[in-house]
Parts: structure tokens; sequence; C-alpha cells
């Protein structure tokens, strides 16, 4: 069955028979939704990793299968798209590893999913990868859904030139049938399989480019054999995909060659519509006489009549978003505070067994306290990924961005970026990786780029001893400041997306259309969601969480050392030694903490930051403060605990630390916190990009320094010149 | 030429064209949008926009000013 239905035997056979290799190398493609990673999981069981693309934020799966006979392949999981005519970042991938590009060998063969209920656009797909000389199965996936419109197995084979399998990742059915059809097809030759012929005009072209693909991009050497017709597909891609490069923000991001980029440039346009109308023109042809009706969508028409209707759509999306803002908000609570008890706890322990010392310290206070500052985030991510899947998986997802999209574009952001807009009140960090749901790479670091302006809950206890300390009036006011912070950060961040999106380059919107699928409403498979939510937390841990980690013992050590104290200090040991009750031994002990942070290279730095923060109100104190900080913004509330020696566990509800702050005095004996201060002071920490957590983990999803740097340089410059506005235009104004 | 964005909710039309941009042309074609595809706004978000639209026994949701730069006729 394998060679006897194949088409156009004239064109493009190669007679190549190379042996299947020892470990052989599987993709899987197909479009998004069409349960490619329901099978990626069945296929490959527990072996599967999620990992990023290097240098992109796309994820990647791969996991081993293995094949009648015992021998195991390597299968990876492709991003879901329509097209290998690539343009984003995701389609360039889906191109490189089905014909072995930009370093990646090429696949021995291709797993394609077809959906049974969408077979025509599904099998588009198929035929580039058949023309690029991939040899292709296909896994007909959604069986069960398309019923009676299912065409059959044997019809399809017999029209695609290419096995095909049923499969029904949920029961298992079918596995073993593709498992043995790609071993079958491993055996095969290769050949690029063409249902259409170019005409007159797009064949010299088509020679033309051909001309120009550099040697490493021809079939000989990405297959170890000459096959002309798949070389004519990679010049037919190029042909459809380069554009002479106008600097403007719509040109591709694709990496060739120039003269390849030249030679494309020389044919004159239009280039691309013939192949695709082709395709499609044969498709229609032979597709629908195998398909018996078309598919069912009376349950899903039902259930989108209530979720996408006017109002009772609206409520239910509120509905549901309040759940998931609840649950990362208050459900997680708990469990982070027994995190964050159980690592002090066991800080404790260790304390008592090793006794006082540096390096008893160092343990407590830098490794496990930077542990437990990576493990306090676990509960919000894994419940954030569990929603995330169970919405995704059961098309709900989709429909956000269909309800959302008239806010969202209207600030130049994807409709899909009100989730993780959402998250970020919990959590900058899950926030961030949440950005994963959209497709484009545009859409995600801008997304990312606004979000940690969002107010999440570390920003909470500094507004609210900042307010309970210095802000007077009556609880109304209090928290009616509170209300306002919150709204000030979400205005600022959707007004910050705009402006980026009309100034920054790479965040320009690009002219792409804004089509997504609206696919039927499908039960959700628990076991796939929970194996994702646990492979993308994992990633989280491996990957930000060493960073964060090797920050937070840093910055322990910024502001640990140097031990010894100045001179002119009291002799501390001495005053404890001889305090004559529990209250003054205490004192003495919080004084010489307070002694010891203005001495550390942590304090130092504050007091040299203090010329730079003077302007906005701020003494070296809470320079100090704002050091510490850059671990954790709630950090600050323990910083200005020592520094006014009322004890490292005092919190943002600590009458002593409010009194403290509310009496503190300057040289010049008035007061150095006034109302503008307190501010001023909650505009910096609503602006600041004081998180090193935020920053590891754009790092860790955008591949390199230059966004993380750039969020960290426009907030730092925003939240001064705004704090600077807000101090001195109220000094002005007579406040203060 | 009248647009799919022109076209009354629910009434059935032929895709005749796809204008616009290249790269945009080029993803809706691929999509299945071809000339003579039979094409149907199912219905419009509760904000006006985008439109939810029916292709090949699939939904879509695609914005006004896309779907401006689908022409169609009526079947």
């Amino acid at each position: 069955m394998t060679q006897a239905s194949c088409h156009d035997p004239d064109l493009a056979r190669a007679m190549v028979r190379d042996p299947v290799p020892a470990r052989p190398r599987l993709v899987l493609a197909g479009n998004p939704n069409v349960g490619k990673t329901t099978l990626f999981n069945a296929l490959t069981g527990s072996s599967a990793k999620v990992s990023n693309y290097p240098g992109i934020t796309v994820e990647a799966a791969s996991g081993a299968l293995t094949l009648p006979g015992g021998r195991i392949a390597d299968l990876h999981d492709l991003p879901g798209t329509y097209s290998t005519n690539a343009r984003s970042a995701e389609e360039q991938i889906a191109l490189d590893a089905v014909v072995g590009l930009d370093g990646a060998p090429a696949p021995d063969a291709v797993i394609v999913c077809v959906d049974a209920t969408q077979v025509a656009r599904a099998a588009y797909l198929l035929l580039q990868c058949q023309e690029l000389g991939a040899r292709c199965v296909v896994a007909l996936t959604m069986v069960d859904e398309a019923g009676a419109a299912a065409p059959s197995a044997s019809a399809l084979t017999a029209v695609l030139g290419c096995e095909v399998v049923e499969v029904t990742a949920r029961t298992r059915r079918g596995l073993d049938e593709l498992r043995a059809a790609v071993d079958r097809t491993l055996r095969s030759e290769r050949r690029a399989i063409w249902h259409w012929q170019p005409g007159a005009a797009l064949r010299p072209r088509l020679d033309a480019v051909r001309e120009a693909l550099p040697a490493t991009w021809r079939a000989e050497a990405r297959y170890g054999a000459p096959l002309a017709a798949a070389d004519d597909a990679l010049a037919l891609w190029a042909l459809t995909c380069l554009e002479p490069r106008t600097g403007g923000p719509d040109d591709d991001e694709l990496e060739v060659p120039d003269a390849l980029r030249a030679a494309v440039a020389a044919e004159p346009a239009p280039r691309d519509e013939e192949a695709v109308l082709a395709r499609w023109a044969w498709l229609d042809r032979e597709i629908p006489p195998l398909v018996h009706r078309p598919p069912d969508r009376s349950r899903t028409e039902r259930i989108d009549r209530i979720l996408l209707h006017r109002v009772a759509g609206f409520a239910s999306f509120i509905a549901v978003m309040t759940v998931l803002f609840m649950s990362l908000f208050w459900w997680a609570a708990p469990v982070m505070d027994a995190i964050d008890q159980g690592f002090k706890w066991t800080g404790d322990q260790l304390h008592g067994v090793l006794g006082d010392g540096v390096f008893t310290d160092f343990l407590v206070q830098g490794v496990i306290g930077g542990v437990g500052a990576v493990m306090v985030f676990l509960p919000q991510i894994l419940l954030l990924f569990l929603f995330l899947g169970f919405l995704e998986d059961c098309g709900y997802l989709a429909r956000v961005a269909y309800l959302m999209d008239r806010i969202m574009r209207s600030m130049n952001l994807h409709g899909r970026a009100f989730v993780p807009m959402l998250s970020s009140f919990a959590c900058a960090v899950p926030a961030i990786l949440a950005t994963r749901t959209m497709e484009r790479r545009r859409d995600r670091i801008l997304t990312m780029m606004v979000v940690p302006l969002m107010t999440c809950s570390a920003r909470l206890p500094v507004y609210t001893l900042v307010i309970g300390a210095l802000i007077p009036g009556s609880r109304w006011v209090q928290g009616l400041l509170m209300v306002g912070m919150y709204l000030f950060s979400v205005v600022t961040a959707l007004v910050a997306a705009w402006v980026m999106s009309k100034t920054v380059k790479p965040l320009k919107a690009k002219r792409l259309p804004f089509v997504i699928e609206l696919p039927p409403y499908r039960w959700p498979r628990f076991g796939g969601v929970l194996r994702m939510m646990w492979g993308k937390s994992s990633m989280f841990l491996r990957e930000a969480g060493t960073v964060i980690l090797a920050c937070s013992i840093a910055l322990w050590a910024l502001l640990y050392f140097p031990r010894n104290l100045p001179e002119s200090a009291p002799d501390y040991d001495a005053l404890v030694a001889h305090a004559p009750d529990k209250d003054a031994k205490d004192a003495a002990l919080a004084d010489q903490q307070a002694r010891q942070l203005e001495n550390s290279y942590g304090g130092r730095l504050g007091h040299a930051i203090e010329p730079a923060i003077r302007p906005l109100g701020f003494d070296w104190k809470i320079g100090v403060g704002i050091v510490g900080a850059f671990a954790a913004r709630e950090v600050f509330v323990s910083t200005l605990g020592i520094v006014y020696a009322v004890g490292s566990d005092a919190d943002e509800r600590s009458e002593p630390l409010r009194t403290a702050l509310h009496d503190a005095r300057g040289s010049d004996g008035k007061r150095s916190y006034t109302p503008l201060v307190g501010l001023s002071l909650m505009i910096f920490f609503a602006l600041a990009c004081q998180c090193m957590s935020t920053l590891a983990v754009v790092r860790r999803e955008t591949g390199g320094l230059r966004w993380p740097v750039f969020l960290f340089s426009y907030m730092t410059v925003l939240a001064w010149i705004t704090s600077f506005c807000v101090y001195q235009g109220g000094r002005l104004l007579g406040f203060g | 030429m009248p647009t799919l964005a022109e076209t009354p909710l629910g009434r059935a039309v032929t895709v005749q064209a796809v204008d616009g941009p290249r790269a945009f042309r080029r993803r809706l074609l691929e999509m299945g949008l071809v000339p003579g595809t039979p094409v149907r706004i199912v219905t419009v978000a509760p904000l006006g926009d985008p439109l939810r639209i029916e292709v090949r026994g699939g939904q879509w949701s695609i914005r006004r000013a896309e779907a401006a730069q689908i022409q169609v006729e009526a079947r």
C-alpha cells in the first residue's frame, strides 16, 4: 500500500533507500486544536519533556516512542500550524523541523495529525509536507467526534498517497497500528509527492530560485540523496515567503542567505497564489466525495448561544475569570504561607543544630531562603497552568480572545492577553508564563513588558504599611487610595502597551490577520492537562528557579557582608551580655542588626543612591529598603523593620514599625516621611521593576538579556520620573 | 463588490477574492478561504467586533476590518 497508491510517478521519484537509522527522528505536525498534544502524550507516555526552543518563546515537547520490534524513536511535537509557509517564528520552526534546516537534522518521518471533522484544511499541511519530501504518515484524529461524517482511512490512503491510521488517543485505539505504519514508512523510499503541477509561468521561476538555494539546503545535503522535486518545494517556499527587506515592521523574521533573497526579488510579483489555489483545487476535488456529511456542531452551537451571548456570555466570562483570579489570589495563599513557614521552620531547625556563624547564616538565610523564594511561586503556577490547560483543552480560551479582542485590540494587545493581565494581579511570574497561550512572539513580548506594571500581591504589604503609617484620614480614605492604586496600575499597563506598540520597533503591530479558530467544545483530558501542568511547572523550577535562587543568595550576601562594624559602633556584645532585662537585650540586638545592615554593601548602596532618590523624597533608609525589595517587593517591609531596629520579623501591620516611620525625623528635625513622601513611595513601587524573579522569567522566556534589560530600564525610568513629578509637584502645590 | 463585513448576519455568501497585504491574504487563502468557498457570519461579538464566521464546517473569529478585505457575492 505504501507505494501502490502514489500519484505522479513521473515527478520527483528519487531512487533512494536509506537504511532506517538506529534511533529514528520523528516529528508530529498538525493544525491547532486537532488533538495533537493528546496523541503526543499517548505515544510518548511518561517520557515527554517540555522545554523552550532555544532563543525564542516557543514551547517544544519531545519524547521517546517504541516502534514494533523494539526500536526506539525520538518524537518531537511541533507548534500547531496551518501551513509551513513561514512568517512567524512558530511556522519557521515547523518548516525547519519538517525539512531539516537550521541545524535540525531532517526527520526520518513526519506524523501529520488530520482532524476527521476538518479533513481538507488539515490535509493542506500534509500536502506541503509531501511536496517537501517528508515521509508522511497521517494520524486521523477526532474520528469519534466526526461520527458518520468521518472519511474511511483506506479511501484517504488511496487519495493522499500515504498511510492513514484512525487513532483515538483517549481509548488508545489505533496507537499500535500507527506505530506499525510509522515503521513501514521509515523503510519506504523518500519521495517528494506533488498532487498538482506548476503551470507554465511558475515552472521557470521555480527553476531560477532553485539554482540559488545554498548547498546545505538542497535535498542532497539534507536527505542524503538528490530529490529535485523537494528542492522545487523549497524554492516555492522561498518564492512565497521571502520579500525584499523594507526595514519596516512588516518585514519577515526569516534568516536566509542574501543570494536566495535576491533571486526571489528578481522574480516579478505576484508569486504566491498559484500554489495555494492549486492545492485547494485539488483538495476540493478529492476530499469532499470522501466526507459523507458536514460535522455535527449542534452541541457546540448550543453552548456558544449562552457563552457568547451579549449578556449571559459576559456574565459567564466574569464568573470564569473570577474563579481564576480568586484561585490565584486567595486559594493559593494558605499553601504559599505553609511553604513559607515550612522553609522558616527548616531554617530554624538547621540554626539550632549548627549554632551561630556565617556558614549557618549563609545556609539558613541565603540558600534555604532562596529556595523558599522559588518554591513559594509553585502553588500559583500549578493552579494557573491547571486552569489554562483546562480552558484551552475545552475550547474556552479561544472564546476569551473573541470576547475581549475589542478592548485589548484598542491597546494593540492580543485578545488572549487578558488572562495574563488578570493573573498578574496575583503575581507577574505566572502571568508571564501564561503569555505562552498566544501564538505570536510579538504579542507575547508586548504582554510580558506590561504585566509587571499590574498591582501584584507582593506590592500589597508595601502599600498597607505606607498607607497605615503615613496617610492620614479615615479607613475609607485609606481604602479608596488602595483601590486607586489598583486602577492606576491597570491604566498604566494599558497605556504602556499602546505606547510601546507605537514606538518600540519589534513590538509594533504587524498586519497579520487576527484569525483564530473557535474549536468545538470538547471534554478536557485530565491526564493530559495534569501532565502538561507538571511539565511546564517543573520547567519553571529548573530554568527560572535556578536564576532566582542565585540572585537571592547574591542579594543576601549584599545585605550581610561585611560583618565587622566601624570603630565608632558601641560594643554590642557587651551591651547584650550586660543587659538588665530581656527588653534591653532585644533592643541592643535590634540596634546591632540595624548598624550591621547600614554598614553592609547593600546599606552603603542605599547611601550611595540617596542623591538619586532624594528628589523623590526618599532618604538612604528607604534606599536600603529598595535594594532589599529587589529580592521581592514585600522584603521592603522587613528590611525597614531592621533599619528602624524594630526587628526583622516586623510585618506591614506592625505598630512599632508604623510608629517608627510616622515619627522618623531627619537631621533638620522635620518629619522624614510626610504623606506626600508616602504617595511618592507608592507610585515608585507601582512602577519600578523591583523583582528579580520577573526579570529572571522574562530572560528565560525571551531567551536573552535584551528584553529583561529593556523591561528593567523603562520601568525604573518611568518610576523615577513619575515619583519625581508627584513629589516635586506636590511640594509646589504646598503639600508636604 | 460587497465585502464580508457588510454581509447581514446569517446570509450565505461565496468568497470572490481576498484583498489586503500579501501575508494577510496568503494566510486566509491557506486556511481555505479561497474564491468559491461558501462563508456565513454566525454572530457578532458582544462589543461589536470581531465577527464569528463559518467556513468549511469550522468557525473562526475574524475582525471586521479584516472581513472588509474579503469580497463576496450572494449565493
